[in-house]
Order: C-alpha cells, then sequence, then structure tokens
C-alpha cells in the first residue's frame, strides 16, 4: 500500500472544501495516522479475492416507463439558497467573450 | 395503571386502540415530559408539539371511526437524519440550514400510518459519523442516566429519548453502530436489521451500502414491533429487499434451549479490563442458563473490520455528501464563480468529522490509489463475511458486547481514532449486513463515575434471522430484567 504524504490541498480541491492552513495541518496529520491503521490491511492476501460492494444480493431494477407523482417543484425550490422562476439559481459558469 | 410515559408501545397502542386513554392524552403526557427534562438532556433538535397534537387528534378520529393500527398513538423519536414532511431535517449539520424536507422517508411513513406520532427529531452526530453525538452542529445530548456523560453516537438522541421517557420509541440508523452503542450506552434495546430490511427512502445517505434504519426502545418486544411495522420491500429504494417480512412480534421465546450461540474466540473480554470482563462473563453464563449451548466460534478477520470500515465509509460518504454544494440546500456562502461558492459553502458548512471523513473518502476514490485502499478494502469485506458465514455453521447466534466501555465522558475523545474504536464490535456485523441488536445486560463503574452505568450485551445472527435474534434477545431480557437496575439521573 502507498504510504507517502497526502497532499492534503489537492485531495481538498478534489473534495470541493476550502481549507485553512490549520486545517490542513491538522487533517493531513489525522489522515496520515488513519491511513497508517489502515496499512494493516495488507497483510492479508486478498489477490483471489472478489470484491464486496453490497452484501446482499441485489439485481437492477426496472419499472414501466410511466409518468408517475414526484415532488411539487414550489416546495423544493423554495427551499434552495437561491431560486428564479422554475430554476435553481447559480453564480455565473460560462463567461461571455470579451 | 403506570404512568403514561412508563408504558410499552404494545400496551399503548392496545389501550388507545380500546379507547381506554385517547392518543391525545399520551401525547400530552409525553410532550410534558419533554418540557420537564429535554431542557437538561437535550435529545431533540426540534420538537414537534404542534404536529404532535394535530397527529393525535388524527389518530383519535381514526379510532373512532373503528380503524385498528399497531402504534395506535404511539410517541415515537425521529433521527434528524430522516426526512418528515413539513418538519425542518439538519442532519445535525449548519449545512442544511432550516431545511424543510417535502416529503417523509418510507420508514416514518409506514410508522405514521400505522398510528405512531413522531414528537421530536433527535440529536445526532453530524450526518451519523460518531459515537457519542458531540459532533452535532446542532448542540449535544447528554445521557440521561448521568448527566456528565454522552448517550453515544450516532443515534444518541433517539436513545436518550427513549431511556428518559420523552418518547415511547426511537428511530435510529445504523452505519457501523450507531443505534447500538447509544443502545448500550443509555439502557435501552438498539437493533439493527438486515441490510435492506427497512427501506433508506428519505434516510439522508451516509454510506449506502452500510446505512440501514431500526428502532430504540425500552423492550425488545416493542423493537420487534416497530421493525415489523417499518420493514419491507418499498419500490423508491433499490436496495430494499424484496421478500416477505416474517412477523417479529410472535417469535419472542421465554428460553433458549436448542440454540447454539457462539462466543468469538477474538473477542477476548478480557482486554477490557475486569469489571467489564466480568460482567460478559456473567452474560454469557446467562444465556447458558436459559437453555443455550455455548459454542466457541472464530472470526479471524473481524479485527480488520475497522480499518476496513474507515475506507469503505469515508468513500460512500465523501461521494454522498457531494449533493451539499450550495445549490439545492440550505446553506449557501457566495465566491466569485461557482467552484469557490462550493467550496467555502461545504468549509462553512460542515464540521471538522465531516470534512475529516469526505477527505478521507476522497483520497481513498482518487487516482492512483483507488485499488491499493477502496478496492482492497472491499475485498477484506468479502473476506468479513466469509469468517461470519463459516460461524454461522457452527451456532446460530453469536454474543459478544456492543461496545467496549461504558458511556465517557465529554471531549474525553480527543483522537479521532479513539473515538472510531468505539465501533469496535459492531462494525464487522455491518459490514456482513448482517441483523444485531444491543440488549441491557448489567452496569459497569465507568472510570471517574458516581453512578453505575449500562452496559450491553450484543447479539448477532445470519442474514434475515431477524426473528430468531429477537426472540433470543426477549428471553435474555425477560430473564435478567437489567434495564430495572438503571436509574434516571433527571
Amino acid at each position: 500500500m502507498p504510504s507517502q504524504e497526502i497532499d492534503i490541498r489537492y485531495v481538498a480541491k478534489l473534495a470541493r472544501i476550502a481549507l485553512t492552513d490549520e486545517e490542513v495541518e491538522v487533517f493531513g496529520r489525522q489522515l496520515g495516522d488513519l491511513l497508517g491503521h489502515v496499512e494493516a490491511l495488507s497483510e492479508l492476501d486478498t489477490a483471489s479475492i472478489a470484491a464486496t460492494a453490497q452484501v446482499v444480493e441485489s439485481r437492477n431494477v426496472e419499472r414501466e416507463d410511466v409518468v408517475s407523482g414526484c415532488l411539487e417543484r414550489e416546495r423544493v425550490l423554495e427551499m434552495a439558497p437561491q431560486a428564479q422562476g422554475v430554476y435553481f439559481r447559480v453564480p455565473r459558469i460560462i463567461a461571455e467573450e470579451t | 395503571m403506570r404512568p403514561v410515559i412508563e408504558q410499552s408501545a404494545a400496551e399503548l397502542a392496545r389501550a388507545v386502540g380500546a379507547k381506554e386513554i385517547s392518543a391525545r392524552d399520551v401525547i400530552e403526557a409525553t410532550l410534558a415530559q419533554i418540557d420537564a427534562v429535554d431542557g437538561s438532556v437535550g435529545a431533540y433538535i426540534t420538537s414537534l408539539h404542534e404536529m404532535a397534537r394535530a397527529s393525535a387528534l388524527a389518530v383519535d378520529r381514526r379510532i373512532a371511526a373503528g380503524e385498528k393500527m399497531r402504534l395506535a398513538g404511539v410517541p415515537v423519536a425521529v433521527k434528524d437524519n430522516m426526512c418528515l414532511a413539513g418538519t425542518r431535517t439538519t442532519c445535525g449539520s449548519k449545512i442544511l440550514g432550516d431545511w424543510i424536507a417535502p416529503y417523509t422517508a418510507t420508514a416514518v411513513q409506514r410508522i405514521i400510518e400505522a398510528g405512531g406520532i413522531p414528537v421530536g427529531k433527535s440529536n445526532l452526530d453530524e450526518f451519523a459519523m460518531g459515537s457519542s453525538c458531540e459532533n452535532s452542529a446542532r448542540g449535544i445530548t447528554r445521557n440521561p442516566l448521568a448527566l456528565d456523560r454522552v448517550p453515544g453516537g450516532s443515534s444518541g438522541g433517539s436513545a436518550a429519548a427513549v431511556a428518559s421517557r420523552q418518547a415511547v420509541v426511537g428511530l435510529g440508523s445504523d452505519t457501523g453502530g450507531s443505534i447500538r452503542e447509544p443502545a448500550a450506552f443509555c439502557g435501552v434495546t438498539g437493533f439493527k436489521p438486515t441490510y435492506g430490511r427497512v427501506s433508506r427512502y428519505g434516510l439522508i445517505a451516509f454510506a449506502s451500502s452500510l446505512d440501514q434504519i431500526g428502532p430504540l426502545a425500552r423492550t425488545v418486544e416493542d423493537a420487534a414491533l416497530i421493525y415489523e411495522v417499518m420493514a419491507g420491500h418499498d419500490g423508491m429504494d433499490s436496495t430494499s429487499i424484496d421478500r416477505d417480512v416474517e412477523p417479529a412480534v410472535t417469535a419472542m421465546r421465554s428460553d433458549l434451549r436448542g440454540l447454539r450461540i457462539g462466543i468469538v474466540k477474538e473477542f477476548d473480554t478480557g482486554k477490557l479490563g475486569h469489571e467489564i470482563d466480568a460482567l460478559y462473563k456473567r452474560a454469557f453464563a446467562d444465556l447458558r442458563k436459559l437453555g443455550a449451548d455455548l459454542v466457541d466460534v472464530s472470526l479471524p478477520t473481524a479485527e480488520f473490520g475497522l480499518a476496513t470500515y474507515y475506507l469503505i465509509a469515508p468513500a460512500e460518504c465523501s461521494s454522498n455528501l457531494a449533493r451539499f454544494d450550495g445549490v439545492r440546500y440550505g446553506l449557501r456562502v457566495d465566491g466569485a464563480d461557482v467552484g469557490e461558492m462550493y467550496e467555502r459553502t461545504r468549509a462553512a458548512g460542515f464540521g471538522p468529522e465531516v470534512k475529516r471523513r469526505i477527505l478521507i473518502g476522497t483520497y481513498a476514490l482518487s487516482s492512483g490509489y483507488y485499488d491499493a485502499y477502496y478496492v482492497k478494502a472491499q475485498k477484506v469485506r468479502t473476506l468479513i463475511a466469509r469468517d461470519f458465514q463459516r460461524a454461522f455453521e457452527e451456532c446460530d447466534l453469536i454474543a459478544c458486547p456492543a461496545a467496549s466501555s461504558p458511556a465517557f465522558g465529554f471531549n474525553a475523545k480527543s483522537d479521532p481514532y479513539s473515538m472510531y474504536l468505539m465501533d469496535y464490535y459492531t462494525i464487522p456485523m455491518s459490514l456482513a449486513g448482517l441483523p444485531a441488536l444491543s440488549v441491557p445486560c448489567g452496569s459497569v463503574t465507568g472510570e471517574g463515575a458516581h453512578e453505575p452505568l449500562p452496559m450491553g450485551l450484543q447479539l448477532c445472527g445470519p442474514l434475515f434471522s431477524e426473528c430468531a435474534l429477537l426472540g433470543a434477545a426477549h428471553a435474555y431480557e425477560q430473564a435478567s430484567q437489567h434495564a430495572k437496575e438503571y436509574k434516571l439521573a433527571i
């Protein structure tokens, strides 16, 4: 198992969480500690073992393609931080060409 | 007749159904208890006085119209990670703000249809990540048996509410022990059914391959009743199991004759100190006295459960919690662009434990580490499940501790890993998807404690063995009567 220094700022970027310098230091150390404990798994030979994603056997669920009830749009949008008309409002994503 | 708030769900539903007492009177008595004690316990994030009163009137009308309901008038604490239409649902986090759920979770809906009445949304560790309720952004909950100690977690609010008579039963969710550990700490019964038995629709997801809703109650019979009402297939949850639910309430037993109960060699209680060791030895001996054959079983990979869980659960959490981005619910912190808005919202909205787990999970799933961490953990999960399958060739149920210690004091576990260790005995069953419960098994004098603190005996069975498990727990509970030893500190 890899056990190098974790680039915590890069991981936080992937996770979309802004971290303070103090959090970078504390979380970096704590994650390093945890991964140290996790190293124990490398003792187990799992070369021929299948991965388990789901313990209880399940199959894909299908249904008829018919329209059925769904959440009321107004109720859902009321709870959004910002809404406009029938949309969630977000900061501009695509800039105009200059 | 004993006071209303002391009665079991089964007793209350019968009395309300027979019009010996109205649902309204049951709810008023419960709301009065909430008003009297929740200031010192803090079980609820949101109490639902008005909604509960309206629901009680509706139940009384249904009774008057001749309807039979299995939970008529039963006051229920609902963990605040389950949606209940029209009520604030916070997950113990800041990121949801005052978000009002626009729909009701299937499990909660089934309780309501059976006449059960939600009286409050109970506290939890943020997004159910923790073992003490200290991670909640909405305040702490105190253990009603020892107010200077935690109630356990993450379903600590429901456990504390049930123990302090602020609800007759509580709903919890268990991902790695979040029903069983707080049940043990608060001296009540907590039951996690087989994965997929109870629909997760409307349960705000933490780790989807592990999360399971279950009851907390003051008797095993009540836990069985609530389970029976909630369980069963739901088309709204694609992992919900389409398989008949056998009646659990009628599976109660008075002895354990003919049952082989496995004692796990690797879970040596001698490591837990003399007093706790003696307590569990006594509990195992009591199982034998009730007619069970005790057999030694081995779970060689169970000790790797914790490491496996702390890769799989954070990986799933990092994915599930990606939806909290300041667009659709609750909190938004503005930024120069959409990326900065996401980062600032999540920085302000999530507490340290949630951030830690998202970061671990993101790392374990990131390019270059996915096979080494995430896939490796999933393979070890296979080994752990196989160990249980082998053990269940030798025994019908397994008995072991629910937690390695009684309730601890606030701020006692400052290092995250020491908190994670609280789930050492409950995580392997979660990884294997097995049904498991904690039932009171006595008390010990905790470090620096003024009063004896409850401990829980964990029983676990093969997939879908709910009835055997609850039946056996009932026999032990009735013979031992440990819950009667516990004294409320309020």
